[in-house]
């Protein structure tokens, strides 16, 4: 059976300026990006031939195509469930290419969340009928969807508000070495976390990510023609998609494990794939719209036991040299959140050796995309 | 508490689909039922065409107790919709019906069918607090299912 398996690798990243208001549009930002992340890999645009994005992006490949001078097109592909698609943009790529069917793949993601509406802004003027079981009763953002899991994970496993407090800090933390992260001069306290305003309680605002304008993209190419490419490549070496059975988007309340989400669907098939396991991997960029997604992930992904997400957090064990350094850039809480595409091309400079925040000598990084909705998520290898 | 309904700012409104219609013309008639398949047996929340374990396409609706236990619960904080906004402290429940605990509804404890979503002390709601449903007819004629506590 043939095997994605290292077959690509991503050979350019690029992104513009975070910030809660940039000037551009997302369709030039997203040219911003994808040009810059050609730049990156030594490749012309004219050779790009292949296309993924997700939904929630108003800018479509027509006209990324048009704008940058792509060569005729041969593989376009758009993930569904905003941003639980970010890493199947990658994946879908990598198997377009490992299967012969484009040579130039673009992965890409531009928003202007920071000035922008936000996606639910609108639901009184249409209110989408999976909701009729949901908004009447008040559960309208994501934030009051997700806090409702983290109380639930609060009551049966004892998770606390310092171990959310353990994620926001140590993202924080990456955030505050990173020149490009929104919060870079914004160090956190656990006393300002403790005394922020509640968005949804349990949940406070330092749980919520950022809202920015921005963009990001990568370039993959065949394994083979990456010996070429100007960057060290990074290897796709496994990839994986998870839609549970019985999910319900966001308000996961009515299958039978509502703590056990699409992570742990994405999960068995990544490490089936894959050489090594949980305990090899060196550095994660864990999607972090909320800080509750990371314990979900961490016992998703295998990192810890059901129930132990919140333990884990403890002791360091997020921060730089501790046991799963996270979201190295800053993440979404911290850095920018452009809907996950930073923890992707943070999992690719980890592996360069150039992120502001370098684990020594990592050579192996898991990237997922949102817990919550149908996800995805990649393993990336240094060569 | 803060004032009843906001007369300018209605709550949101189910929008109802083929599926749950049945759903909600139960709730205008005061009954909670939930979809049954006619041949398996098994319930399934939300409605759907077709019952996923058996893949039957008859189903029926099959009345409940109407009495329940709090799974979890939230306080959502602005910025929210205006109607919401406007009743600070309000919460939202996961209720697991104590017919079928793999059936849950999300809802809203208040201290009496027709009381403002923030009616009811914060320090109240409690996982597991056994509670009970009741119905109340909103301003534009919807009817929606509340909970109060068994023991108030």
């Amino acid at each position: 059976m043939a095997s994605l398996k290292d077959a690509t690798a991503i050979v350019g990243i690029g992104q513009t300026p975070f910030a809660k208001q940039l000037p551009d549009s997302e369709k030039t930002l997203a040219c911003k990006a994808i040009l810059a992340a050609l730049d990156d890999a030594g490749i012309a645009p004219s050779e790009v031939d292949a296309f993924a994005s997700y939904t929630m992006e108003e800018t479509d490949e027509v006209e990324v195509a048009k704008a940058i001078g792509a060569g005729d097109v041969t593989f376009f592909s758009k993930v569904g469930y905003g941003g639980g698609g970010s890493c199947a943009t990658v994946a879908h790529l990598a198997a377009a290419i490992a299967t012969g069917q484009a040579s130039v793949g673009i992965a890409w993601r531009s928003r202007k969340r920071g000035s922008g509406p936000r996606p639910w802004k609108n639901t009184a003027v249409q209110l989408p009928t999976p909701a009729q079981w949901t908004r009447p009763f008040g559960l309208l953002r994501p934030a009051d969807e997700i806090a409702m899991l983290a109380r639930r994970h609060m009551h049966e496993y004892g998770t606390t508000r310092d171990h959310l407090f353990n994620v926001a800090l140590a993202c924080r933390n990456r955030a505050n070495q990173n020149p490009a992260a929104m919060m870079y001069e914004r160090p956190l306290t656990r006393d300002m976390y403790m005394t922020s305003r509640w968005i949804s309680e349990p949940l406070c605002l330092f749980d919520n990510c950022l809202e920015t304008d921005g963009a990001l993209a990568c370039v993959i190419v065949s394994a083979e023609r990456a010996r070429d490419c100007r960057q060290k490549p990074v290897y796709v070496h496994s990839t994986a998609q998870g839609l549970p059975a019985q999910h319900h988007g966001m308000v996961n309340y009515w299958n039978d494990d509502p703590l056990s989400g699409p992570a742990w669907t994405a999960a068995r098939h990544l490490w089936k794939q894959a050489d090594f396991g949980p305990e090899d991997v060196d550095v994660a960029q864990i999607y972090d719209a909320f800080t509750p997604l990371i314990p979900l992930s961490l016992e998703g992904y295998g990192f810890c036991g059901r129930g132990e997400g919140g333990a884990f957090t403890e002791g360091g064990a997020l921060e730089s040299g501790g046991r799963l350094p996270i979201n190295t850039g800053g993440g979404g809480l911290s850095e920018a959140y452009v809907h996950g595409f930073n923890l992707i091309n943070e999992g690719v400079k980890q592996l360069r050796g150039t992120s502001t925040a370098q684990v020594p000598d990592a050579a192996t990084c898991l990237v997922t995309a949102g817990e919550g909705v149908p996800t995805s998520a990649v393993l990336l290898r240094a060569p | 508490m803060a004032d009843a309904k906001t007369k300018q700012e209605p709550l949101l409104t189910p929008t109802v689909d083929d599926d749950g219609a049945p759903f909600w013309e139960h709730a205008a008639r005061g009954e909670l039922r939930i979809q049954s398949c006619t041949a398996c047996g098994e319930l399934r929340f939300p409605p759907r065409p077709c019952c996923p374990h058996c893949q039957s396409f008859d189903s029926e609706w099959r009345k409940m107790s109407g009495r329940g236990r709090i799974w979890s619960y939230v306080f959502p904080h602005p910025p929210l919709l205006p109607a919401y906004a406007a009743q600070p402290g309000y919460n939202a429940i996961v209720v697991e019906l104590a017919d079928a605990p793999r059936i849950r509804l999300v809802g809203n404890l208040v201290t009496a069918p027709d009381a403002p979503l923030n009616s009811i002390a914060p320090e109240r709601l409690r996982i597991g607090a056994k509670v009970q449903v009741a119905f109340t007819t909103l301003d534009d004629g919807h009817t929606v299912p509340r909970w109060v506590l068994e023991r108030p």
